[in-house]
């Protein structure tokens, strides 16, 4: 096996080093009646070029977006990476490492870490921010649990413009713990403030905002803010594109407590939906109620500074079933690669990206909207995203449009069953106007 | 390379920068006109303003003072820490896995649902399980799922009541940590003087509350537990499910399945087992897998076939929800199933048989020098006790700091709890007998200084990029990110 180094004549020295005539006795405390007496029902192994040539083959059979146009957002987002991301992430000093529980031979991972933890903290203008989590989904969830643990209370409200397999996911971690969500109504593509103000009372724990949200619109993050505060209600942000946080007003600085969201944006691959990173900023009076990782900066026995995991003592591994979360591992390498996306990108390269996604998807809402068959769905101040409502069957539509190699828009009648004439189009600043114009142009011969 | 590298954010200058947009080739509308001005930011990030060399010196500057697998031994026991086979990661960075989105239409991802559905299939026939899901995102996640899923097994019985999971007192920290999160009791049962469950307790604890018991085998201890069945008899008589901890299937890839065992929830680490690189920490990926009566739980969505077209199906009434955003960490899944059909079936069965090889070669060697608690034959992994070095004032984990400057890994310390100044070390099949050797010299060697020179050990390590660091200053004042320096015309304003 090409991954063993064991030879048959090693094989026997250690053998016989153990004491024992074959292999097979080392197995003797594993009953016999459970023993496997046939090989594992698996196809035979293959060496490396004919895996590869069937890797490949596989691959070949989906439409990869650097052969298609795609106009899809909804929560995974194809921006463009500096060329120089690849060979920095792709050091196998980093991909190959463990979590770093011996922090003096780890500092590499460490520091950048560290490093991330101040990019985050100061895009999403919060106090602090753990290692990262699973995903955007598993954070919110995560947040609003540390929000009924904060405040002691047992019902988050999320809005239905925050997205829908978040909210699902922000079910199921709830109902375990026997909490509540309630989910408040939209109106005309934004939360409908009036219910959120019916619905909030002193028995709520938090109160959650996409911004933008599932359908690009912009909320009005202060106004969840007023309403929170009035009742004692955490206010946590969810956005599931931190690069929006290039020109929006930041949770931090509109009054947030929690600021959640989806990381992959930040030079991950689109990976057909995982892994991803969600990430999670507090405010400091929360920090020891974080779920997951966290490095901090300390010195080592010269005074040297240096950077380990912190505040372990939150941990599974130290509180066991006392501990704040079940959280073991990070997406530690996803991480990695957004703090050196930023670190390319810089001050100015994320506002210039979240300015071109901005100018790019207004251009394609003006060209779409103006199409016979299209119209707005609404009248909202929107980001990247944007609802379209249209006289064609959108699941056709999105079907026709691969004739053209062009992965279109969302048709939102999975997740929304009153939109089923509409469809949500993402453009970013990796999209050419040459590109948008063709799809205008497609969607105009379709209808 | 010793001492520090300043953070990003202390280099460069104002107006530098990495990277560069294409010029906007659309007409453009002032911003105002398309955000009211109360959303924008007022204030730009503090990001770093570097030229594109000083970020990529940067980050090979950490890479440099960092240790993974490639760069040598890593005997981390639990954590499986085998060498990540290269074939792994061209798969993944193939365009057509790492550059599609999760909600294109369905015939537009065949390849990767067909990928799914087969990777499926091989973790039940190793789990001798029915059907899987490869949603969860790590080992720990797949915990949780796997106890909503007893949990809403029982409720569909009407036995809502059973409110109790056992965990043996050598678990992984994360089993009663995702019980209580499940909502659950966590309920510990001993172990016995052979490092297995203590039979006759757990008969004891087990009643008409007990939802099910969690079980890693081979144990943390790396030894497998041979009353097994006895004890899946008890735990389902109670009416309660037994649940299988993963992270130790390394040891038995064709050898034995959890299924045949009488467990009825598995979980599996991928990136242990099958080889997908760590990262430092994540992605993982963990997958469950479940006997046939509960597959109704599993969660939405499953991918399923029609005649040769693979679909991803929603319908499922009894599915305890969603864990998770889309389908799992996909490109883990990737590099699993390359390594699955790189191996085979007489591969993996190789694997096992070399891993425990390995580990009882190691532990034989070392037992001389090191308090052996438990006098067994090890799985893929042991425990070792560093008491007799304590009685030189030379505790464990000087030890393994003093590993780190011989320029290997240390193994993991101080777990489980149940072992007195523990020491666990899994060596995995990638390992050669030369490597072997080496550490066992080494080892020999700390256990020498122990006695003779405690000091070295004590303070070591000494040839690192830095030295032993204060980890309970970091918690007791804890600094969490960089903050950007005052303006001194600011400076005790506000």
């Amino acid at each position: 096996m090409a991954y063993s180094p064991m030879t048959e004549a090693d094989k026997q020295a250690m053998l016989s080093v153990i004491g024992v005539q074959s292999a097979d006795e080392l197995f003797a405390d594993i009953p016999e009646s459970i023993r496997l007496q046939r090989p594992l029902n698996l196809p035979k192994g293959m060496a490396e070029a004919e895996v590869r040539r069937h890797l490949e083959a596989l691959a070949a059979r989906n439409a990869d977006v650097t052969r298609y146009t795609c106009f899809l957002g909804a929560g995974a987002y194809e921006h463009l990476i500096p060329a120089a991301l690849g060979p920095l992430v792709s050091r196998s000093e980093f991909y190959t490492s463990y979590t770093p529980y011996q922090p003096e031979i780890t500092q590499g991972v460490l520091q950048a870490t560290y490093e991330y933890q101040t990019h985050i903290a100061q895009l999403t203008g919060m106090d602090m921010a753990n290692a990262s989590i699973y995903d955007g989904a598993t954070a919110l969830a995560e947040a609003c649990l540390v929000a009924c643990a904060h405040t002691g209370r047992e019902k988050v409200l999320v809005p239905t413009t925050v997205h829908p397999e978040y909210r699902q996911v922000v079910h199921t971690y709830l109902r375990h713990q026997r909490l509540q969500v309630v989910e408040v109504p939209y109106d005309q593509g934004a939360t409908d403030l009036e219910r959120l103000a019916a619905l909030l009372d002193d028995q709520t724990a938090g109160v959650v905002v996409q911004q933008p949200n599932f359908f690009g619109v912009l909320e009005d993050p202060r106004a969840f803010a007023r309403l929170a505060e009035k009742h004692g209600a955490l206010l946590i942000a969810c956005t599931t594109d931190p690069l929006t946080l290039g020109l929006l007003e930041p949770p931090g600085a509109y009054g947030a407590h929690i600021a959640v969201g989806e990381g992959q944006p930040l030079g991950s691959p689109l990976s057909f939906g995982g892994p991803y990173l969600g990430f999670f900023a507090a405010r400091d009076e929360l920090v020891r109620r974080i779920p997951g990782r966290i490095v901090g900066a300390t010195v080592d026995r010269d005074g040297n500074t240096g950077y380990v995991l912190t505040l372990q003592t939150r941990e599974q591994h130290i509180r066991r079933e006392r501990a704040t979360s079940n959280i073991c591992t990070n997406q530690a390498l996803n991480a990695l690669t957004a703090a050196v996306y930023l670190t390319l990108l810089g001050k100015q390269g994320v506002r210039d990206v979240a300015y071109q996604c901005l100018q790019k998807a207004h251009y394609a809402y003006r060209r779409i909207t103006s199409l016979p068959g299209f119209a707005p769905a609404w009248e909202r101040p929107f980001f990247h995203e944007f609802v379209v409502r249209t006289t064609a069957d959108p699941e056709e539509l999105t079907r026709r449009l691969l004739d053209y190699q062009i992965i279109g828009g969302l048709p939102l009648g999975r997740f929304y069953p009153e939109l089923a004439d509409c469809i949500l189009f993402c453009v970013t600043e990796a999209r050419t106007k040459e590109e948008i114009d063709r799809l205008a142009a497609v969607l105009e011969g379709l209808t | 390379m010793q001492g520090s590298v300043p953070l990003i954010f202390e280099k460069g200058a104002p107006g530098r920068r990495a990277y560069e947009l294409p010029e906007l080739d659309v007409d453009e509308r002032p911003v105002e006109e398309l955000i009211p001005a109360e959303l924008l930011r007022r204030e730009p990030p503090a990001l770093p303003e570097v030229s594109e060399p000083e970020a990529v010196r940067h980050f090979i500057a950490l890479s440099r003072r960092n240790y993974g697998v490639d760069v040598g031994f890593y005997p981390l026991g639990s954590c499986t820490m085998k060498y990540n086979p290269k074939i792994n990661e061209l798969a993944a960075s193939l365009p057509g896995f790492a550059h599609i989105h999760p909600y294109q239409p369905e015939e537009t991802v065949q390849g990767a649902l067909e990928l799914m559905y087969t990777l499926e299939q091989y973790l039940c026939e190793i789990a001798g399980m029915s059907r899987a899901t490869l949603q969860p995102a790590a080992g720990a996640h797949g915990e949780l799922l796997g106890l909503m899923i007893m949990k809403a097994y029982h409720e569909s019985r009407g036995e809502g009541h059973r409110v109790e999971i056992i965990v043996p007192d050598s678990a992984h920290g994360t089993n009663p940590a995702s019980a209580a999160m499940c909502g659950y009791k966590v309920v510990q049962v001993r172990s016995n003087e052979r490092g297995s469950v203590d039979v006759e307790e757990l008969r004891r604890l087990v009643g008409p509350n007990t939802a099910g018991l969690m079980l890693t085998n081979p144990n943390t201890l790396g030894l497998f537990e041979e009353d097994i069945l006895e004890v899946a008899q008890i735990v389902h008589d109670a009416g309660g499910l037994l649940y299988y901890d993963g992270a130790n299937a390394n040891a038995i890839l064709g050898r034995c399945r959890p299924g045949d065992m009488g467990f009825d929830i598995v979980h599996f680490n991928l990136h242990k087992t099958f080889s997908t690189p760590h990262g430092g920490g994540g992605p993982g990926a963990g997958p469950i897998a479940v006997r046939e009566d509960l597959v109704p739980f599993l969660p939405v969505p499953m991918v399923e076939k029609d005649g040769d077209r693979y679909y991803l199906d929603y319908d499922r009434p009894h599915a305890v929800g969603r864990i998770k955003a889309f389908y799992g960490n996909f490109g883990v899944l990737v590099r699993a199933y390359t390594y699955i059909r790189r191996l085979g079936a007489e591969g993996l069965r190789a694997v096992s048989e070399q891993a425990v090889i390995n580990a009882n070669y190691l532990m034989t060697r070392l037992a001389e020098y090191y308090e052996l608690p438990y006098k067994r034959r090890c799985m893929h992994e042991f425990v070792l006790s560093g008491v007799r070095q304590k009685k030189h004032g030379v505790r464990t984990l000087d030890i393994a700091k003093r590993l780190l400057d011989f320029g290997v890994h240390a193994p993991t310390v101080y777990f489980p709890l149940i072992v007195d100044e523990a020491i666990m070390i899994e060596p995995t099949e990638t390992e050669s007998k030369e490597t072997l050797d080496e550490f066992v010299e080494i080892m020999i060697r700390i256990a020498r200084e122990a006695e003779e020179n405690p000091d070295v050990v004590r303070t070591a390590p000494h040839n690192t990029p830095v030295k032993r660091l204060d980890e309970a200053r970091a918690a007791r004042h804890p600094v969490l990110c960089w903050c950007p320096p005052v303006p001194a015309e600011n400076a005790g304003g506000q």
